[in-house]
């Protein structure tokens, strides 16, 4: 039993993720909802990881594909079928192509340069998408799903929509609540599965080494071009299919999902939980959308209940002085929290936990304890 | 038989300075080459001209009948010209083990290759090759160290390690022993000759003349940019234009 063993350490996260719908009942955030927002900024950040966290090249472009994504999966619904497998598939392959355009472009710099590139690229996929490529991404309304849509393949199978609006299903299972949750926690599984091989892997190891001295990476007698373009090309696929998730637990895609805002969540995401680190990144994925659903929705009365315990004095006192930290102040807490982090732990959220952890076992060493915990 | 490293007419200029003029070298199959020669006076600039960090102003490098001017580094490695460099190029952040690794696997998998489904757990050839290699160079203890922590000198022998994995037909050392310990550095001299008898041949710069004469073949002396002289041990250490030049006031240091 050691965590070098992929199935050990498969098995243990299939249990974690699977069993999330309990675990997080008592902080409150086991709702369909929420569960799926975890597992689909999971796989973005984990995808998003292989670039930054192995190569160390920071794009600031990745919302771009979680938008193509996004929109090549409700077309999917549109002109196929609502059948999910059609449109993952497809919003994972189509992101791919377009990474591979950009990433070819961008790779021409590194360092600052290249993240400035990445940035450009995707401000302007997202200005296109709200001008020229209206007829593609329906502009400001977002692209939506008719009842009047083709759906050949849905068509050819004699699957008509009764009333109203389509829904999305898995061969009839709906993709909503808790199902919904599923299917995007069994591709996360196995996209963890495909990061967990890569980090293993001498490909992996080759990445960690261009990181670590690019110029040695060529006289040792690698290409880095390719290594790099492929690392990012396999980082905008997994942002793909984060983006195609979005559009099969909610059918829509608007442009708002390319800004600049939601390429720099994603760095945030995995600074805050450890950037090359195999978890770190899925935890600062939990961390912020904690945040951002649970905390950012406390307000005042309800910290008040919080504090009745205390002295009626000190908990209206305590009220006023935390009051800013939630609701509207989310932010502020998170902000703060990064920087806490960022100053004290570069290494992010993961860096904290193998301290700690290194100093519970050199504890319990001199207790004379010999337990071959590891 | 032709030489398998030809250096002709080769020319730096760096702004106004003349970093290399006119200069020509051979090395022949087998042997050990010392260059030797001033601060400052290109020595350094001579071999990345060889290996592609820079590009020579006029004049060709032919190794193994291949001009290599202009080739990208990672194809001059892989024709079999690998160097050492004078301050160390390692991956800091990786362990000793990784980092011999590397370079192996370059020998094996060429330019690029995309595996990342392969366990790099079952490398064990790989991993065989790398750690013998830094047995080689007695790092093989510390193979799980982080190379970024280590000793300059022990940064130096590892680099040698990971030169030396890759077998190259020709190898280029920058100072190999700059910065060791007077044991350590017998000790890669020592290397050094093992290597010499399995029949590498090697370029050697090197300050220090005890590990010059007690290595080098042939030896050519370059002084503000040109070769002065080039000639076997004895000849060099009896030929008063190198004295003048450069040992008279080494001897004195
Ligand atoms: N990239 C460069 N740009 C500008 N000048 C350079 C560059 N590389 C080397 N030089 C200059 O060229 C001259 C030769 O440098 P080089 O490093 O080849 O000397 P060296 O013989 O290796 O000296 P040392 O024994 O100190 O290593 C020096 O005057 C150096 O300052
Ligand atoms: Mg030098």
């Amino acid at each position: 039993m050691s965590l070098k063993n992929n199935l050990v350490v498969m098995l243990l996260f299939s249990a974690i993720v699977l069993s999330a719908p309990w675990w997080l009942a008592p902080i409150g955030a086991n709702y369909p909802d929420l569960l799926q927002k975890f597992a689909i900024f999971g796989l973005f950040a984990i995808g998003f990881n292989i670039l930054f966290g192995l190569t160390g090249y920071l794009s600031f472009g990745h919302a771009a594909f979680l938008g193509v994504g996004s929109y090549t999966a409700v077309w999917s619904f549109k002109l196929l079928t609502m059948n999910v497998i059609p449109a993952v598939i497809l919003g994972t392959l189509v992101s791919g192509v377009f990474a591979l355009l950009i990433g070819w472009l961008s790779l021409r710099r590194s360092g600052i340069y290249f993240s400035i590139l990445t940035l450009a690229f995707a401000q302007m996929s997202y200005s296109l998408a709200y001008s020229v490529l209206t007829p593609i991404t329906n502009g400001e309304t977002g692209l939506q799903l008719s009842q009047q849509d083709p759906r050949v393949l849905d068509a050819m199978a004699g699957i008509v929509p009764t009333e109203g609006l389509p829904t999305t299903n898995l061969f009839g299972m709906p993709m909503s609540g808790y199902s919904g949750f599923y299917f995007c926690a069994v591709l996360l599984i196995i996209g963890f599965w495909v990061t967990l091989k890569i980090f293993r892997s001498p490909y992996g190891l080759k990445l960690t080494a261009i990181k670590s001295n690019t110029m040695r990476m060529k006289y040792t007698g690698f290409n880095t071009r390719p290594y790099l373009l492929s690392a990012f090309v396999i980082s905008g696929m997994f942002a793909g299919l984060a983006g195609s998730l979005m559009a099969v637990t909610d059918p829509l895609a608007g442009a708002e999902r390319m800004q600049w805002t939601a390429s720099g969540e994603v760095v945030l995401m995995t600074i805050l939980g450890g950037a090359g680190t195999l978890i770190g990144p899925l935890l600062g994925v939990g961390i912020i959308k904690y945040f951002e659903n649970i905390f950012s929705a406390l307000n005042d009365s309800a910290l008040r209940a919080a504090y009745d315990f205390l002295p009626a004095g000190l908990a209206d006192f305590l009220t006023t002085v935390t009051s800013p930290f939630v609701g509207e102040g989310w932010h502020l807490t998170l902000g703060l929290l990064f920087m806490l982090v960022v100053i004290f732990l570069p290494g992010g959220v993961m860096q904290g936990i193998s301290l700690i952890s290194r100093f519970l076992r050199r504890r319990l060493g001199m207790a004379g304890e010999s337990g071959g915990a590891s | 038989m032709s030489p398998i490293l030809d250096i002709d007419n080769v020319s730096k200029t760096f702004g106004g300075l003349h970093a290399l003029s006119d200069v020509n070298l051979k090395v022949e199959e087998g042997e050990t080459h010392a260059i030797i020669g001033p601060n400052g006076a290109g020595k350094s600039t001579l071999l990345n001209c060889c290996i592609g960090r820079l590009e020579p102003d006029t004049g060709s490098v032919t190794f193994n009948g291949r001009n290599m001017v202009g080739m990208e580094p990672w194809d001059i490695n892989h024709a079999g010209m690998v160097r050492v460099f004078q301050t160390p190029e390692i991956f800091p952040d990786l362990n000793l083990l990784e980092n011999v690794m590397i370079p192996a696997l370059a020998k094996r998998d060429g330019t690029f290759r995309f595996n990342p489904f392969r366990s790099l757990a079952r490398e064990t050839e790989i991993r065989d090759r790398a750690m013998s290699a830094l047995a080689d160079v007695s790092l093989d203890r510390f193979w799980n160290h982080h190379a970024g922590s280590i000793s300059r000198g022990d940064k130096r022998r590892l680099e040698l390690a990971m030169g030396l994995v890759q077998e190259p037909k020709l190898l280029l050392l920058d100072e190999p022993t700059a910065g060791m310990a007077r044991l350590d550095t017998n000790r890669t001299i020592d290397l050094l000759k093992q290597i010499k008898e399995s029949g590498m041949t090697k370029v050697i710069i090197e300050h220090d003349m005890h590990v010059v004469f007690s290595l080098a073949d042939r030896i050519s002396v370059l002084a503000q940019g040109r070769i002065i002289a080039s000639g076997t041990p004895d000849e060099i250490r009896n030929s008063p234009k190198v004295k003048e030049a450069y040992l008279g006031e080494s001897e004195d240091e």
